[in-house]
């Protein structure tokens, strides 16, 4: 937080001097919430120009938090964030639409050739992590924890789980209403790949919606629901939801921070990432704007509800950023050479 | 007229006994009338109900930092600046645009153009066209303005789709106007020698204006509370600044709605209610705006 604040660089040695001492304190003592020291420039209050982002609604609020605070040190500089979804945003992420893309899975082979098609290269950043949460109605007192196996039985294609009995023949010969996001949404395409595997879909008899807080509504309005979002939607909501433990092979594990960081909430707790268009990042104020953000991305994800990466990720990513703004960095993809810079 | 003047001879000879054709038709009058009253009751209390429901979420987050602070991440930070700067853009934009546009096509309509074929088709699809649902007019918004003519996602683009969805209830709305200005004004006006402009412009327009005022009023109040077609043609989603111009990013009151709605925190829903609020003040101050311009014509109305 006073990091980024704590003082203006003046022009004397002294005050140069200075400044490097209150720095290494200062990133010392930031060493937990971020491991990355930001000093903005002294020029940066006369960066302008427009940064676009788009993507994901999971990853959305982190970037919008980032933009808020970028705005307080170089207001000369327009940052937009839109939520089309993950696949809607790598739509015109490749397009060369935008330059940073907000996503909640990694980007798709299908997406990656639009990219190369189009001649966009791009460096990807780890920013943060979420967790699926598996939530059912508070009434509902016989699902504790669910394996990765029933879970696939449940909501695969063609599907012959219908009640509760079919995935244990103790619980009751109820139907089970299901509830999740929709097909353009990062959130659900991670839990296919995590559950069921492969490139393949759901069963559709479900109740989708791109608003998290109506499948929130959903499931505690009906005691026979099950439903997956993202583990900010249960923490808001834990009075009227029912927190499902996941079975990945390990034994019964519940989401929370420390399950989720060091990944025993396993399959369900997956990364989230910002694609950058390598182009954009050759302008100042997308360099400075990326600099800010892997510097603060870890303290603002707590703060809008996720939880931070472990420190050594923003570490490597720094050094990514660093590498691709001096020129020497490799573009995460398209990786072929065939590649063509848009004109 | 004939069964009135029956019951009247009755009345003059025996004492009162109405007939069972008079109790029916009584009955049938007072069933309908306490219907109609349910009906009422039914809109009033749908509309009080939700008014109810957004002003006790949302009083409480009313307040100048609302007014003035661009969006936040953190509740009692978060405001609706852009958002409010860039739902009056729009609107004034497309007033701008569809005020003139529309009242011409309607003069056009029913002071110049013929009983013709071709004007009865023009005719059947302005009317077709009111019933359009908006999102398809930020499909073609997004083509025709912001792909084609190479705008790019920027308030004129916006302001233009929005001009385009009012445009028929305008020209319908001033077409019937034009239409109940009685023809003696233009035959007396005619006879004296006016040309077809000097008769529509001194004339008709005068006293047509308030009906005219009333249908843009309410067809523009309406875009203004519009989000598929804003989020179609491109509306930012999140933005800090209020936009500068007609080439600006923008955002707009129902897409901060929508947006805060979508957050986990029950407090950005609340905020949202706050938002309603506001845009509800926006449309009331239009609507009254609207309603003494209106006045002020019919007052100034020579016949």
């Amino acid at each position: 937080m006073s990091v980024r604040r704590r003082i203006h660089a003046g022009a004397t040695a002294l005050a140069v001097a200075l400044l490097l001492a209150v720095s290494v304190v200062a990133a010392a003592w930031a060493q937990e919430a971020t491991p990355i020291p930001y000093t903005p420039p002294e020029n940066v209050g006369d960066l302008s120009g427009q940064i676009l982002a788009d993507g994901s609604s999971t990853v959305g609020p982190i970037t919008e938090a980032v933009a808020e605070e970028f705005f307080a040190i170089a207001p000369g500089v327009e940052v937009e964030v839109n939520i089309s979804g993950t696949g809607g945003g790598f739509k015109r992420f490749c397009a060369g639409e935008t330059d940073i893309q907000d996503a909640s899975r990694p980007i798709s082979e299908e997406e990656i050739e639009m990219c190369r098609e189009a001649g966009v290269q791009y460096y990807t950043f780890e920013v943060a992590y979420d967790g699926l949460s598996i939530v059912v109605n508070p009434e509902n007192d016989f699902v504790e924890c669910l394996t990765v196996d029933q879970l696939r039985q449940l909501w695969e294609a063609d599907s012959a789980v219908d009640s509760w009995s079919d995935l244990n023949p103790e619980w009751p010969d109820e139907t089970i209403a299901l509830y999740g996001p929709g097909t353009d949404s990062g959130t659900y395409d991670y839990f296919v790949e995590a559950i069921i595997g492969g490139d393949t879909s759901t069963r559709t008899d479900y109740t989708p919606s791109e608003d998290d807080n109506a499948l929130v509504e959903g499931v505690a309005g009906d005691d026979n629901a099950l439903g997956f979002f993202g583990l900010a939607y249960y923490e808001q909501n834990q009075d009227r939801l029912k927190l499902v433990a996941v079975d990945g092979g390990n034994g019964c594990v519940r989401p929370s921070e420390e399950t989720v960081r060091d990944l025993s909430y396993t399959p369900l707790s997956r990364p989230l990432y910002i694609y950058v268009n390598a182009e954009s990042l050759t302008q100042p104020e997308v360099q400075e704007f990326m600099r800010f953000y892997l510097a603060s991305a870890g303290e603002l994800a707590a703060d809008v509800g996720y939880i931070a990466s472990p420190g050594e990720i923003y570490v490597q990513d720094q050094a990514k950023l660093d590498a691709a703004i001096a020129g020497t960095g490799t573009p995460d993809g398209p990786t072929t050479a065939d590649a063509t810079p848009a004109s | 007229m004939s069964v009135a003047g029956r019951e009247m001879n009755h009345a003059e000879g025996a004492p009162l006994a109405p007939s069972p054709g008079l109790v029916r038709r009584n009955v049938v009058g007072t069933i309908l009338s306490v219907l109609f009253l349910l009906a009422i009751i039914v809109a009033v209390a749908a509309l009080v109900t939700l008014l109810w429901t957004i002003v006790s979420r949302g009083w409480s987050w009313l307040s100048w930092g609302l007014i003035e602070n661009p969006p936040s991440r953190r509740p009692e930070r978060a405001g609706l600046n852009p958002a409010l700067f860039g739902t009056i853009w729009i609107i004034g934009l497309t007033a701008l645009v569809a005020f003139p546009v529309g009242v011409a096509t309607a003069i056009y309509l029913e002071e110049y153009a013929g009983h013709s074929r071709l004007t009865r088709i023009l005719q059947v699809n302005i009317a077709n066209l009111a019933g359009v649902p908006s999102v398809v007019y930020g499909l073609l918004g997004l083509g025709v303005f912001v792909e084609f003519m190479n705008m790019g996602r920027v308030v004129l683009a916006g302001a233009l789709t929005m001009a385009l969805l009012s445009l028929p209830v305008i020209i319908i709305a001033s077409q019937e106007a034009i239409r109940a200005v009685p023809s003696s004004l233009r035959e007396a006006a005619y006879g004296l020698g006016a040309t077809r402009w000097q008769v529509a412009r001194h004339h008709v327009l005068p006293a047509a204006l308030p009906g005219i005022l009333t249908g843009t009023i309410l067809s523009i109040s309406r875009a203004a509370g519009e989000t598929a077609p804003l989020l179609v043609v491109g509306a930012a989603g999140f933005l800090l600044k209020r936009p500068e111009g007609l080439f600006s990013s923008y955002t707009a009151l129902p897409i901060q709605v929508y947006q805060w709605t979508s957050r986990p925190q029950a407090e950005f829903r609340e905020l949202a209610a706050a938002a309603i609020i506001v845009l509800l003040v926006v449309l009331l101050v239009m609507n009254a705006t609207a309603i003494i311009i209106r006045q002020r014509a019919s007052r100034a109305q020579r016949w």
